[in-house]
C-alpha cells in the first residue's frame, strides 16, 4: 500500500499552519494503522525550518518546493506541484485543512486525477468495506464522517475504487501530537522551475491585507462561552470580565455572533471552530447539535441556563439553573474570595 | 462578441430552517417538510453577474442549474431578477452524482454555451455545505478560478479584479479571461425581483412543464419563444454515461447515522451564594481552574 500525504499550508509567518500539523498528527496514527509512511508536501518560499518543525510529528518524507513564485499561495501554481507529486507517488491518503487554502486546492486536485474528495471530515478512521452489488470486498478504506443536512445527521463517505482518498478537516478538529522529537525523515526537493509552466500564473494577487488572528479561543484550555440568553453586548462584558481574572477566552453560539454580541471569529460549533478545553462554560447556550459538534470534546462542562429543559445540560457536568447576568458575577466575586 | 456570464446555481432543501418536523419519528430527514430554495450563495453569485450586466450593457446572464424538473423554478426566480435566460440540466442519468459527477455534467453544459467571458458559481451549497463544484467545474473547463469572491472591482473583456474574502484578511487579484469564480456571503445580497420582468417571464416553462399544463400555450409559445426554459439531457451534452451520477462518483455514502444525545449525569444546582462558592471551591481544589 502507498503512503498517507498532507498538503501542509504555509502561514503568513512563513511557518507551518496549526490546522497541517493537526493532520500530520492524525495522518501518523492511520500510517501506523495501515503501516505505511507519513509525507508531507511544502509549497512556499523560505518557509522557516520546515525539518525541524515537521520530523517530531513522525513525518518520513519532506516534498519541498522552493520558489519566490509559490508565496503567497495561489491556485494553479500549487496545484501544478501538487498533482506532480501525487502523480509519482500515487498517495493512498492525501489529507487538506478545511481553510480558504485547502477549500480551493483540494477539490482543483480532485478533479484533475478524478477522485473523490469528502469535505469538512470531523472523524477519520480506517475500516472495511463489502459491496454488496458486486460482492467485492475492499480492505483498509479511509473512513471519512461528517455531518451533512445541516447537521442533522452524520455520514460516513468511502471512496472504496479511486486514490488517493481526500479529505479535508477544519482547525481544531484533530488533536495535534508530537510523535518524538528525535524522529528524522529525509527531505526531497520538489524542482518548481520545471514544473511550472506561464499558465499557472493567469492569476495574479495584487494586493492582500492578512491580520494575525488575535482571538486564539482553541489553544485555551478554559472557555467561557456565551449564546443568545446572554442577552447583549453588555452582558457579554461579564464573560470577559471572567475570562480575564481565570486566563480563559470568550466563545460563542452563532445566534450570539448574528445577534451582534460578539465577533465571528469566536463561533463555536460546526460551522465555527472546535474547541475540546479542560473546562467549557456555556452560559445562555440552548445546545443545538451544530454547537455541540464543536464543543462536546470538553473534558468538563457547565452550563448555566434559566431552562433546566435545555439539550445542553443533557451533556453538563454542572447545570447551574439561573439567569446569566446573576451567576456570573457570583463567580467572579467567590474567585477571587478564594483565590487569595 | 457578447460578453457572456453563466451563473451555477443550485435548488436545495432550506436546511437552515430545520423545523420540528424535519425529522421524522424513526429519526430520518423528512425532505419534504424542507423547502426548497434558491441556494443562498447562488443569489449572491447572481447578483455579481447582473451588477457586471449593469456596467456592460451588451453582457448576458445565463443561468445554469442542474437537477429535477422542478428545479426550473429556480431559472425563472433568476429572469425575475434580471437573468436574461437559463438552461435546466436534468436527466435520470444525473441521479446520485457526487460533486465529481456534478462538476462534469457542469462543464459539459458550459461549453456547450462557449465562447464564454466567465463562469460565476456559489462559494457553497448548504445542502452539503463541500464547496468543491466551483473549483472542480473551473478545473474540467481548464480555466483560472478565483475563489470566495466578495466584489468584483473591474472587469473588460480581456481581464477581471476581485477582491477575495478569506479567513483572516482580504486579497485583491487579476485574472486573466474566461475565468471561474465563487462568490462568498458576504458579498452583497441579490436586488429583489423585477415587476416588469415578473410579468414577462411569468409564463417561462420548460418542455416537461408545458406537458403538465391544462390549457394549451402552443400559441403563447411561439410568439414569444424566449418563454421556453431549455431542457438538457445527458445525450445533448454527449456526456460519457460511466462519468455521471452514481458510476461517475467516486464518493459513496456507506452509512448515515442520526445525531442522537449522549448524555451525562449532570449535577443540577440553583444560584445561590453557597452553590456558587461550592462550585468554585470544588473546581479551583480540582485544578481545573486557579
Ligand atoms: C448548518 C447550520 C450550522 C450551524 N452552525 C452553528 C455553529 O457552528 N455554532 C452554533 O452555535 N450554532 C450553529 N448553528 C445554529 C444552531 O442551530 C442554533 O441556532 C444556535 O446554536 C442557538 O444558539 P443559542 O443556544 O445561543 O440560542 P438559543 O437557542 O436561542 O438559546 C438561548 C438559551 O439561553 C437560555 N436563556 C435565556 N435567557 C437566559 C438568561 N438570562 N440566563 C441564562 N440562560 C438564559 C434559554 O433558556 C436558551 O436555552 C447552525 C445551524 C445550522 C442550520
Ligand atoms: N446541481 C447544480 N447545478 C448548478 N450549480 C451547482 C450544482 N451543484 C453545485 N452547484 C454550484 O456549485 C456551488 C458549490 O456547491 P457545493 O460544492 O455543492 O457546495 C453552488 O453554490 C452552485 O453555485
Amino acid at each position: 500500500m502507498n503512503n498517507i500525504f498532507v498538503y501542509c499550508e504555509v502561514t503568513e509567518e512563513r511557518s507551518i499552519a496549526d490546522v497541517s500539523l493537526e493532520l500530520l498528527s492524525k495522518g501518523k496514527k492511520l500510517a501506523g494503522d495501515l503501516n505505511v509512511k507519513l509525507e508531507a508536501v511544502v509549497i512556499g518560499h523560505r518557509v522557516s525550518n520546515p525539518e525541524s518543525l515537521l520530523y517530531p510529528y513522525g513525518v518520513d518524507v519532506i516534498h519541498y518546493a522552493d520558489d519566490e513564485r509559490l508565496f503567497p499561495y495561489t491556485t494553479l501554481p500549487h496545484t501544478s506541484i501538487l498533482l506532480d507529486v501525487f502523480e509519482k507517488e500515487k498517495p493512498e491518503i492525501a489529507l487538506f485543512g478545511a481553510t480558504s487554502i485547502g477549500r480551493d486546492i483540494a477539490p482543483r486536485v480532485a478533479s484533475a486525477l478524478r477522485c473523490g474528495l469528502t469535505a469538512d471530515c470531523t472523524s477519520l478512521e480506517i475500516g472495511d468495506h463489502f459491496e454488496n452489488k458486486t460482492q467485492t470486498e475492499y480492505k483498509n478504506l479511509l473512513y471519512q464522517i461528517r455531518p451533512a443536512f445541516g447537521g442533522n445527521i452524520i455520514a460516513t463517505i468511502i471512496n472504496p475504487e479511486t486514490r488517493p482518498q481526500m479529505a479535508t478537516v477544519r482547525e481544531g478538529v484533530m488533536k495535534k501530537e508530537l510523535f518524538s522529537q528525535k524522529f528524522k525523515g529525509k527531505l526531497k526537493k520538489i524542482d518548481a522551475k520545471k514544473i511550472l509552466k506561464d499558465d499557472d500564473f493567469a492569476v495574479t494577487i495584487i494586493e492582500r491585507h492578512m491580520e494575525k488572528s488575535k482571538i486564539d479561543i482553541k489553544n485555551s484550555q478554559v472557555i467561557i462561552s456565551g449564546g443568545y440568553g446572554v442577552g447583549s453586548k453588555e452582558n457579554f462584558n461579564l464573560l470577559f470580565e471572567l475570562a480575564d481574572i481565570l486566563g480563559a477566552q470568550v466563545g460563542a453560539s452563532r445566534a450570539a455572533v448574528d445577534a451582534g454580541f460578539v465577533e465571528h471569529e469566536r463561533q463555536i460549533g460546526q460551522t465555527g471552530v472546535t474547541v475540546r478545553p479542560k473546562l467549557y462554560i456555556a452560559c445562555g447556550i440552548s445546545g443545538a447539535v451544530q454547537h455541540r459538534a464543536g464543543m462536546d470534546q470538553s473534558a468538563q462542562i457547565i452550563s448555566i441556563n434559566t431552562d433546566i429543559g435545555a439539550p445542553i445540560n443533557h451533556i453538563a457536568d454542572y447545570t447551574i439553573i439561573g439567569n446569566v447576568a446573576d451567576v456570573i458575577p457570583k463567580m467572579i466575586k467567590f474567585y477571587k474570595k478564594n483565590s487569595k | 462578441m457578447r460578453f457572456r456570464i453563466i451563473v451555477l446555481a443550485k435548488q436545495v432543501p432550506d436546511t437552515r430552517n430545520v423545523g420540528k418536523d424535519a425529522m421524522k419519528a424513526d429519526g430520518t430527514v423528512n425532505r419534504a417538510a424542507l423547502p426548497a430554495i434558491f441556494n443562498p450563495e447562488d443569489l449572491h453569485a447572481l447578483e455579481q453577474a447582473l451588477s457586471i450586466k449593469d456596467k456592460i450593457p451588451e453582457a448576458e446572464v445565463i443561468l445554469l442549474t442542474m437537477g429535477p424538473f422542478r428545479a426550473a423554478e429556480i431559472i425563472r426566480e433568476a429572469m425575475y431578477r434580471g437573468a436574461d435566460r437559463g438552461y435546466l440540466i436534468t436527466d435520470r442519468k444525473f441521479a446520485g452524482s457526487d460533486t465529481l459527477a456534478t462538476s462534469y455534467a457542469l462543464s459539459l453544459a458550459v461549453r456547450k454555451l462557449a465562447p464564454y467571458h466567465l463562469v460565476i458559481s456559489g462559494r457553497q451549497a448548504i445542502d452539503g455545505d463541500t464547496a468543491q463544484v466551483g473549483p472542480q467545474t473551473a478545473e474540467k473547463l481548464g480555466i483560472p478560478q478565483i475563489t470566495y469572491a466578495e466584489e468584483i472591482i473591474s472587469v473588460d473583456a480581456k481581464k477581471i479584479i476581485v477582491k477575495r474574502r478569506l479567513e483572516r484578511g482580504v486579497e485583491v487579484v487579476n485574472s486573466t479571461l474566461p475565468a471561474a469564480i465563487t462568490v462568498h456571503g458576504s458579498a452583497p445580497v441579490c436586488r429583489q425581483r423585477v415587476a416588469k420582468l415578473l410579468m414577462k417571464y411569468k409564463h417561462a416553462r420548460t418542455v416537461t412543464e408545458l406537458q403538465n399544463e391544462t390549457k394549451d400555450y402552443t400559441e403563447l409559445y411561439n410568439n414569444r419563444p424566449y418563454l421556453l426554459i431549455d431542457e438538457w439531457t445527458a445525450d445533448d451534452l454527449n456526456a460519457q454515461t460511466e462519468m455521471l451520477g452514481l458510476s461517475g462518483s467516486p464518493t459513496k455514502v456507506k452509512k448515515i447515522e442520526n445525531v442522537v444525545f449522549q448524555h451525562k449525569d449532570s449535577k443540577v444546582m440553583g444560584s445561590s451564594d453557597k452553590e456558587i462558592e461550592t462550585l468554585m471551591k470544588d473546581l479551583m481544589s480540582s485544578h481545573i481552574i486557579g
